[in-house]
């Protein structure tokens, strides 16, 4: 087996997804926020297939649900950026606290 | 083969590590490009990863759909979204120090979690999963999923070509 | 006769496992197989330029001929030392930054992009036994790592700070996202077919009839390959789809603001890029190294070099696309075309020989005029443009 222990790749996983949530928070343009996500999903992705890897009795379940979330990271990708593009068309900025027509 | 092992174990961690100072870049730079480029350069760590974990398919899917795909989009919307010049924006917003003392807290507890568990470990199989095992999966045990996956995937596709459309009838009526 | 083949066949792989056995005679294990990777490495580092120089030469003679003209005689005999002679010109040039360019990344671009260019060889079967790799994921892994290479091209199209690099920067993204995906789907019947990802097992399912069991000669491989081929042409950004770096629009694309030795290098990941598309069109759809008579790699290196051949004289003869008949075309002609093509493999693997033979072809060939009248209609909007005082 790999020789490296189970709450090492969990730790890892942990700060990339804290990486990731930081980078949710502070960020002020949108795309940035997005690019903060796949961070996010990234490190669920390796949690789903370091926990198959070394606890599950089927190894291949981790990887079918790695791919899942990939395939959901794409299509928030896309509309995501679609949502963004035409943010940019209507109002010329990609910044969230410069868009609050809503805010009242 | 000791050495060789040793040597993929350090190779991991290496992997981590670098992984990580490319995801504190995607966070922290200014220049929204190179931010993308860490992205890509994080999640190509994390397939190398994937491939020190025995999981070869996901690794290339990862590559594939990740960095061929959704880095490159991003990098399209930069593109279009920025201006040329350059000129330096500030990027984030005030919430900084909340958000690093709060996420301190946060890894610190769940940090502690991780180590007092006492996982259900079992003695994995050195075997590498073949790709024709996950596609019996994904055709038997995992069809309904893979379906809903597929019909989600074509949902946003014609909803991302709607949205980011011209909306050309709304100026001729 | 037969012992004498077999020697030639396997040359190379015996030459590197004579050069390990002596190795591993006076050291320990780990650094025979260490040594094993450095000689696999080494020898496609040196393969790779060898091959990228020479193709240099054989396009630029080519194409000579096709144009009614020599192409470069004076350097060596037949011009055989050009591709010497342009590579110190390239090294001795100056390197020019432009003043306002992301210095760092401006550098990074052309080295990020030859290794995507080297590492695709890793997968590629040369002959019998000779795969530097034999990955169970191999042809995934080459889709993967191709689609690697938008990046750096995205990466020097901004850096520069031009506007030309900008829009073949965008083109360049544009084409080769809608590219890829018939090339992946077109693989997809192989795939089924040959029930495997790695490029050794797609060859060795090729290997019937004394090795002339070839994808192409089916239906299904015949309109596969074809579409795969003019999907690689795409990708690596070669004539009839060089929009990325139209000279008579866009200067040269995202590498306008390259010189010297950076240029040597987008111009080396173009070439061997092209080569191992190529190669990989072999071995999907021509068999491989499969064949009679010949050694392996003999018969490896001629197919490529005939499909290289053909890449080259695609740039003699074709006038340059215009964006949307390329945009077009990827996505209203070759898309609709593939997925009709994996149909046609599984229906060829669930009806007996003949009939799978005639209804194949009978639905390929009706989809083909269909799509064709489909898209031959397509006007675009005629654009006006006026000056704004």
């Amino acid at each position: 087996m790999i020789g490296i222990p189970l709450t090492h790749i969990l730790i890892f996983s942990l700060l990339l997804f804290a990486i990731g949530i930081y980078g949710a928070l502070v960020r002020r343009n949108i795309i940035g926020i997005l690019i903060s996500i796949e961070l996010i999903l990234n490190a669920a992705n390796i949690n789903l297939i370091a926990f198959s890897k070394y606890t599950s009795p089927s190894p291949e379940m981790g990887q079918i649900f790695a791919i899942f979330v990939i395939a959901i990271a794409a299509t928030s990708a896309a509309v995501g950026l679609a949502i963004v593009l035409a943010l940019y068309r209507v109002r010329k900025t990609v910044y969230t606290d410069e868009v609050n027509l809503l805010k009242w | 083969m000791p050495v060789l092992e040793i040597a993929v174990k350090f190779g991991i961690y290496a992997a981590m590590g670098t992984v990580l100072i490319f995801a504190l870049g995607v966070v922290t730079l200014r220049n929204l490009f190179h931010c993308a480029l860490c992205l890509a350069a994080a999640l190509i760590g994390t397939a190398v990863i994937y491939l020190g974990l025995r999981a070869d398919f996901l690794a290339g899917i990862q590559i594939l759909l990740y960095v061929g795909a959704v880095v490159t989009l991003v990098i399209f919307a930069i593109m279009l979204t920025e201006h040329l010049a350059g000129k330096t924006v500030r990027q984030n917003n005030s919430q900084s120090l909340p958000a690093v003392i709060g996420l301190a807290a946060f890894v610190a507890i769940l940090a502690a979690l991780i180590v007092k568990t006492p996982w259900p470990l079992q003695a994995a199989s050195h075997a590498k999963i073949s790709v024709m095992e996950i596609g019996q999966a994904l055709m038997g045990t995992y069809v309904f999923p893979f379906e809903v996956i597929s019909v989600i995937l074509i949902a946003a596709l014609i909803g991302a070509v709607v949205i980011a459309k011209k909306d050309n009838s709304g100026e001729q009526s | 006769m037969n012992r004498i083949l077999g020697f030639f066949d396997q040359i190379f792989v015996s030459a590197k496992a004579w050069l390990l056995a002596l190795l591993g005679r006076f050291l320990p294990d780990w650094v025979v197989v260490l040594a094993s990777i450095v000689i696999s490495g080494v020898v496609i580092l040196v393969m790779g330029a060898v091959i990228m120089m020479y193709l240099t030469l054989l396009e630029r003679k080519l194409l000579g001929r096709i144009q009614n003209r020599y192409g470069p005689n004076r350097v060596g005999k037949w011009g055989l030392l050009q591709p010497i002679a342009d590579g110190i010109k390239m090294f001795t040039k100056e390197d020019i930054i432009p003043a306002n360019a992301d210095k760092i990344i401006h550098l990074l671009a052309p080295i990020v992009i030859v290794v995507p260019a080297f590492m695709i060889f890793l997968v590629v079967p040369f002959g019998r036994g000779m795969t530097a790799a034999n990955l169970n994921i191999g042809l995934l892994y080459f889709i993967a790592v191709s689609s690697v290479t938008t990046l750096p091209i995205f990466m020097g199209s901004w850096a520069s700070r031009n506007k030309y690099s900008l829009l073949g920067g965008m083109r360049t993204a544009a084409q080769m996202i809608s590219y890829e995906v018939p090339m992946t789907l077109s693989v997809v019947p192989v795939i089924m077919m040959s029930q495997s990802l790695s490029t050794n097992e797609i060859v060795l399912a090729q290997s019937g009839c004394s090795g002339l069991h070839w994808f192409i000669f089916t239906p299904w491989g015949l309109a596969g390959f074809i579409v795969f081929f003019l999907c690689a042409t795409a990708e690596c950004n070669r004539p009839p789809f060089d929009l990325p770096e139209a000279e008579s629009e866009l200067v040269a694309g995202f590498h306008t603001e390259y010189s010297g030795m950076k240029f040597a290098l987008f111009y080396m990941a173009e070439y061997m890029n092209a080569f191992t598309l190529c190669g990989i069109a072999a071995t999907l759809f021509l068999g491989g190294w499969q064949g009679p008579f010949l050694p392996s790699w003999a018969w490896f290196f001629g197919k490529t070099f005939i499909l290289i051949c053909v890449m080259i004289w695609f740039r003699g003869t074709f006038p340059r696309f215009r964006v949307d008949q390329l945009m077009g075309f990827a996505w209203k002609f070759l898309l609709p075309l593939t997925l009709i093509n994996i149909l046609v493999a599984a229906l060829w693997h669930f009806l007996p020989p003949v009939w799978a033979w005639l209804w194949s072809a009978l639905i390929l060939v009706i989809s083909f005029f269909i799509l064709v009248k489909l898209n031959i209609n397509f006007v675009p909007e005629k654009r006006v443009y006026t000056l704004e005082s």
